[in-house]
C-alpha cells in the first residue's frame, strides 16, 4: 500500500485490515488442498483479488478464480471479468449450472428459483465438480445481520449446509482449517471491512472496478419501485413499456434484471464515495433477494448453501 | 427517543459535501480500535452497541424503518426504538431472546474505525467471551447502576484480564434509573476498584452512562455535571492501543508461506508478530538456529526499508538457509526459546471434556504439532477465582495443566514478566480434536518446564517404546524405491537433513554404501538382489527397534521383497516411498553412466534394461520427479511423516 502512515510506525485502519486479509489468504494457501477464489466481479471481489495479488507477490495467487455465472450479469461485468483474471495471472473458471441452462431458468419467469438454481446450486455443483476444499468469498460482516456472526473460516457439511450453532471459535489469528473428507470451508478475508473501507481502499489503491458503479445515462425501466437497466434484448418489455435514458449508477451488482439502479450524477470515484457517505439507505436495499422471506431470509439461504 | 434528524454526531456531513478529497485524506489516517463489550443479560449491552451504531449513522433509513417496525412488534421498549434488536442477529437467538454467540459490529468516527466484539453475558458462555476478547485492544465492562458489581462483573473482568486486555472501561450504565446519582457511581467505582486490584487489574476508566438516553456516550451529559472524565467515545478515540507496545519488542515473524515463483526468488511470507525489521538486520531462523541477514522486504507496491509489527510482508535472506512454514524468524541477538513441555492455562471450549493423555493437534503461530495434556493441576472458579481440584476440564472450564508436544515449539510466555502487551502470536494456541476436527480449547503458554525435572521413571526392561520415547519420536522405515538414477538417494538425503533439523534421530542406509561393506559379497543376480534387500530389511528393523527413523535408498525392484520387509516391521512402521521417474528420464540423466554401459551390454541384469522393475501398486508416498524438485519432494515426505 502507498502507506498513508509512511514515516510513522502507526498502522492505519486500512493497513491493519489489509494485513489481516493477507494473513488469512496465506493461511488458506498454506493449509488448503485445493483452494479457489470466488469472483463475482463486484467491488468487493475487486478488492479481494487485489489483496490476493499483494499476498503472494511476486508469485501469482496460487489458486484459480471462479465465477459462478447466471448468464444474466451485466455485459460490463463479463468484460471486466476476463481482464481481471488475466491481469492477475490467474486461471479463470466459469461455471454455469447446466440444468438451469437447459430449463431456461431466468429472473423474469422464475423468481426465487433463479437465484437458487444458478447461484446456490451452481456453487455447490462447481465446488463438487472441481473438488475445491476452500473457497474464498468477499462477504463482509457489516452487510447483513447473520453475517455479523459468521466466522472468517466458515464450515460447510458435505452437503454444503451451514450450521450457525456449530461454528468453531476463532481466537487471535489462529484458524483451524482441519476438516473431514467432503467438508468444505468458505473463507472470508474481508469479514472486518465495511462498505466505506472498501471504497476508501479502492480510492487509495486505484483499483479498477466495473464502470456500472459510476453514473452514466443508461436505458432503464421502473418496476416494483426498482430502476432496472435494459442491458440486452432478452429483457421482456411489457405493453407500453419504453426504456428511458436516465443518469443512474449501481451500488451493488448482481443479475441485471434483479439489481436496482439509483439515480445519480456521481460519475467519478470520489463523487461516488461522497454520495455513499451522504446517502441514507443501505446497499443491500437495491437487491430483491434479501426481501423474499422477510426478516431472516439471508440466514435461511446461507444454511441452504448460498454463499 | 432522539430523532434521526438530530446532530450528526460522528460524521462531518459538511466536510463530505464541501470537500470530499479533504475528507478522504483525513480518513486515510484513521487508526483502528478493537474492543469487546461485556455485560450480563440485562445490563443494556445490546442497547449500548445499538446506540453507538445509531449515533455514528451506521444505520440507514431502510434499516431504521425495519427497526421501528420490529420495535413495535417484538421490542421491549414500548413505542420507542429497541436498539437491542439492531444487534441481535440470528433468528434462533431472537427466539430465545438472548444473543448466543460472538458477533462483530463496526462503526467509525472522525478519528478511528471501531470493531466491536459483542459477546453474551450468559453464564455458560465463557467460551464466547474469551474468543471475542482474544482480538480486542480494550474491554468495556458494563454494570447496571442499580445492581452494582455482580458475580458476572467479576467473571467478565477476570476473563478480560486473563486474556491480557490492559485497557478496561467500567461503563456504569442506566444512570438515568438512579437519578444520575454521584454517590451511587462513586460507590460502584470503589467496589470495583477493590475487586480489580485483588485480581491484578492495574487501572480502569470509569464512565457514568445511559445507553438508552445517550448520556456521556458521544457528548457530555448535562445530567452528570459532577463527572469530569471523558465520554465513552472520547476515550475510545484516544486510548493508546497495544500495537505500539508490541513494536518495541524484539523482532518475531512466524513463516506462513514460502514464496518461490522461480528459482531466483525465495521469500518468506508472514505477518510480523513483534518488533521492527530492516534490510541488513541479522536474524535467526528457529528452531534450526541458523543465522542470516534480511536482504529485502518485498511487497506488491515495492520494497520497504522498514516493516513493523502488524504488517504482512515477504522477507528474503542474504544466504540460502533453510526456512519453511512453521519456522520463526527472529532478531538474531534476542531469539525466543524452544521447548516441548509447558505449563499452560486452558479455556475448554467443547461439549466433550478434556481427556488427559489423549493426543490433540496444537496450533501455535503457523505450526501444528501433536500434543497431550496432563491431568489439570487445578481449575479456576471464574466467579470466586478459587482454585479447585480437577480431573478434567468441561465446557467453559478454565484450568492449568502441563502440555507435552511431540517436538520442539518456538514460543514465548503469553504474559511475559515486566511486559505489558501479551505475546499473543507465540504464546496463544488452540487445541484441535483429531477425530472431530473441532477447536476444543484455547490456551496460553505460561512457561517451559525444564526437562531434567520431568523425566519419566526409568522402566526396568529397555524396550522399543522406551527407546523411542527417549528420542521423542515414532520409529519409521522410509523405504525409497525406484529406478537407478531416479533420485532416491538425493531425496532421502534431503529428508534426513530436514528430520535432523526437527531433532529427529535418523539413519540413512544407502544402496551404494551398503554394497561396499555389509553386502560386498553379493552380485546382481536375482537371488543376490533378494538377499541384498533381506539383509537391509533386517538392519533397518534393528535400527527401528533402537527407536530410529531409518531411511533406505535401494532400487529394490521386486514387490515381494518390499512386502517381506514390510512384514518384518510393526504395523504402520514401513513407509513405501516410490520415487517415480520414467525410464527415459532416468536414462537421460544417467548420472553414473550405468545405463550407457547396460545398453552397450557391458552391464548385466540392469533394472529397467534387462531386469524388470515392479513399481509399487499402492505406495504410501509417490514422488513424481518430473513434477517436483528434490526439495519439494523432501518437504512433502516430511509433511506426510510429521503432519
Amino acid at each position: 500500500m502507498t502507506l498513508p502512515s509512511a514515516g510513522s510506525d502507526k498502522l492505519t485502519h486500512l493497513e491493519r485490515l489489509e494485513a489481516e486479509s493477507i494473513h488469512i489468504m496465506r493461511e488458506v494457501a498454506a493449509e488448503a488442498d485445493k483452494p479457489v477464489m470466488l469472483y463475482s466481479v463486484g467491488k468487493d471481489s475487486a478488492v479481494m483479488l487485489h489483496l490476493a495479488k499483494k499476498a503472494f507477490y511476486p508469485s501469482p495467487p496460487p489458486f484459480p478464480l471462479m465465477h459462478v455465472d447466471t448468464t444474466w450479469k451485466f455485459q460490463a461485468m463479463y468484460e471486466l471479468r476476463e481482464k481481471a483474471a488475466e491481469d492477475a495471472g490467474m486461471d479463470l473458471i466459469v461455471h454455469q449450472n447446466p440444468e438451469a441452462k437447459e430449463r431456461g431458468i431466468n429472473p423474469f419467469d422464475h423468481g426465487a428459483l433463479h437465484t437458487d438454481m444458478w447461484k446456490t446450486e451452481g456453487l455447490k455443483q462447481a465446488i463438487d465438480k472441481y473438488g475445491f476444499d476452500v473457497a474464498f468469498g468477499g462477504a463482509r460482516r457489516d452487510e447483513e445481520k447473520s453475517r455479523a456472526k459468521e466466522r472468517i473460516f466458515s464450515f460447510r457439511t458435505a452437503t454444503h449446509r451451514w450450521d450457525p450453532k456449530a461454528q468453531r471459535p476463532e481466537l487471535w489469528n489462529l484458524y483451524n482449517t482441519r476438516k473431514a473428507r467432503g467438508e468444505t470451508i468458505r473463507a472470508f478475508p474481508l469479514s472486518n471491512w465495511t462498505e466505506l473501507d472498501i471504497w476508501q481502499y479502492i480510492h487509495l489503491e486505484n483499483i479498477e472496478i466495473v464502470p456500472l458503479y459510476f453514473a452514466e445515462k443508461r436505458p432503464v425501466v421502473e418496476r416494483d419501485g426498482l430502476l432496472i437497466m435494459v442491458d440486452d434484448d432478452r429483457f421482456p418489455l411489457k405493453e407500453g413499456e419504453e426504456p428511458q435514458m436516465r443518469s443512474v449508477r449501481f451500488r451493488t451488482l448482481g443479475c441485471y434484471p434483479l439489481t436496482g439502479a439509483v439515480e445519480s450524477e456521481a460519475s467519478t470515484l470520489t463523487e461516488v464515495i461522497q454520495e455513499m457517505l451522504l446517502t441514507t439507505t443501505s446497499e443491500r436495499q437495491g437487491r430483491a433477494i434479501d426481501k423474499e422471506a422477510g426478516d431472516a431470509s439471508m440466514e435461511k439461504k446461507k444454511q441452504e448453501g448460498y454463499f | 427517543m432522539a430523532a434521526r434528524s438530530e446532530d450528526p454526531v460522528y460524521k462531518t456531513d459538511a466536510l463530505i459535501a464541501e470537500d470530499i478529497d479533504a475528507y478522504l485524506e483525513q480518513h486515510q489516517h484513521k487508526s483502528m480500535l478493537r474492543f469487546i463489550t461485556c455485560g450480563s443479560v440485562d445490563d443494556g449491552k445490546s442497547t449500548l452497541i445499538g446506540r453507538l451504531l445509531y449515533d455514528s449513522k451506521m444505520i440507514f433509513e431502510d434499516q431504521l424503518a425495519a427497526l421501528e417496525a420490529d420495535s413495535k412488534r417484538v421490542g421491549t421498549q414500548g413505542q420507542n426504538i429497541d436498539f437491542a434488536l439492531l444487534v441481535d442477529g440470528l433468528a434462533a437467538e431472537r427466539e430465545q431472546g438472548i444473543t448466543i454467540d460472538v458477533a462483530y459490529r463496526f462503526f467509525s468516527t472522525e478519528k478511528r474505525k471501531f470493531i466491536v466484539a459483542d459477546t453474551p453475558g450468559h453464564e455458560q458462555y465463557t467460551r464466547n467471551m474469551v474468543t471475542g476478547a482474544s482480538t480486542a485492544d480494550l474491554a468495556v465492562i458494563l454494570i447496571d447502576a442499580r445492581k452494582g458489581v455482580l458475580v458476572q462483573t467479576r467473571r467478565h473482568s477476570y476473563l478480560a484480564h486473563l486474556i491480557g486486555i490492559r485497557n478496561i472501561v467500567l461503563a456504569v450504565n442506566k444512570m438515568d434509573l438512579v437519578d444520575y446519582s454521584r454517590e451511587r457511581f462513586d460507590e460502584i467505582v470503589a467496589d470495583y476498584r477493590a475487586f480489580a486490584e485483588s485480581i491484578g487489574i492495574e487501572g480502569f476508566v470509569p464512565i457514568p452512562i445511559s445507553g438508552l438516553a445517550g448520556d456521556n456516550i458521544a457528548t457530555k451529559s448535562q445530567t452528570t455535571p459532577w463527572y469530569e472524565g471523558p465520554t465513552l467515545i472520547d476515550h475510545l478515540e484516544t486510548v493508546e492501543v497495544d500495537l505500539a507496545d508490541t513494536r518495541e519488542k524484539p523482532f518475531r515473524m512466524a513463516v506462513q508461506w514460502v514464496n518461490r515463483p522461480n528459482l531466483d526468488f525465495r521469500g518468506f511470507s508472514g505477518q510480523i508478530a513483534a518488533g521492527t525489521v530492516r534490510p541488513g538486520d541479522q536474524v535467526r531462523v528457529l528452531p534450526s538456529g541458523k543465522v542470516s541477514r534480511i536482504e529485502r522486504i518485498v511487497t506488491f507496491s515495492g520494497d520497504l526499508d522498514k516493516a513493523v509489527a502488524g504488517q504482512s510482508v515477504t522477507l528474503t535472506f542474504s544466504d540460502e538457509i533453510d526456512c519453511s512454514r512453521g519456522d520463526v524468524i527472529a532478531a538474531a541477538e534476542d531469539p525466543p526459546q524452544a521447548a516441548d513441555q509447558f505449563e499452560a492455562t486452558l479455556v475448554w471450549m467443547a461439549e466433550e471434556a478434556l481427556v488427559p493423555g489423549r493426543s490433540y493437534w496444537l496450533k501455535l503461530g503457523t505450526r501444528t504439532v501433536s500434543a497431550t495434556v496432563q491431568p489439570p493441576k487445578y481449575q479456576v472458579n471464574v466467579n470466586s477465582m478459587d482454585r479447585l481440584a480437577a480431573k478434567t476440564l468441561d465446557l467453559n472450564a478454565i484450568g492449568v495443566a502441563e502440555i507435552h508436544t511431540d517436538r520442539d515449539m518456538v514460543f514465548e510466555p503469553y504474559k511475559a514478566d515486566g511486559e505489558a502487551a501479551p505475546n499473543t502470536a507465540l504464546g496463544g494456541f488452540i487445541l484441535i480434536d483429531k477425530m472431530s476436527n473441532g477447536t476444543v480449547a484455547a490456551g496460553m503458554l505460561n512457561f517451559a518446564l525444564r526437562r531434567s525435572q520431568n523425566v519419566h521413571r526409568q522402566a526396568l526392561a529397555i524396550d522399543k517404546p522406551t527407546r523411542s520415547a527417549l528420542k521423542n519420536q515414532t520409529p519409521k522405515v522410509l523405504w525409497f524405491t525406484g529406478l537407478s538414477g531416479a533420485g532416491k538417494s538425493t531425496v532421502a538425503n534431503l529428508v534426513e537433513q530436514r528430520l535432523v533439523r526437527m531433532n529427529r534421530h535418523t539413519f540413512l542406509l544407502d544402496g551404494d554404501n551398503i554394497r561396499h561393506g555389509l553386502n560386498k559379497d553379493l552380485g546382481f543376480e536375482e537371488s543376490d538382489r533378494i538377499e541384498n534387500i533381506r539383509r537391509v530389511g533386517e538392519v533397518a528393523k534393528l535400527m527401528a527397534d533402537a527407536g530410529l527413523i531409518v531411511l533406505t535408498a535401494f532400487i529394490s525392484p521386486f514387490r515381494a521383497e518390499r512386502d517381506m520387509v514390510r512384514a518384518m516391521l510393526d504395523e504402520g512402521e514401513f513407509v513405501e516411498v516410490f520415487v517415480d521417474t520414467p525410464l527415459e528420464v532416468a536414462e537421460e540423466r544417467d548420472v553414473k553412466g550405468l545405463y550407457k554401459k547396460a545398453r552397450e551390454g557391458k552391464l548385466k541384469n540392469f533394472t529397467g534394461i534387462d531386469s524388470p522393475y515392479e513399481p509399487p501398486e499402492d505406495p504410501d508416498i509417490r514422488i513424481d520427479t518430473t513434477e517436483l524438485s528434490p526439495e519439494e519432494a523432501a518437504d512433502m515426505i516430511v509433511a506426510k511423516l510429521i503432519p
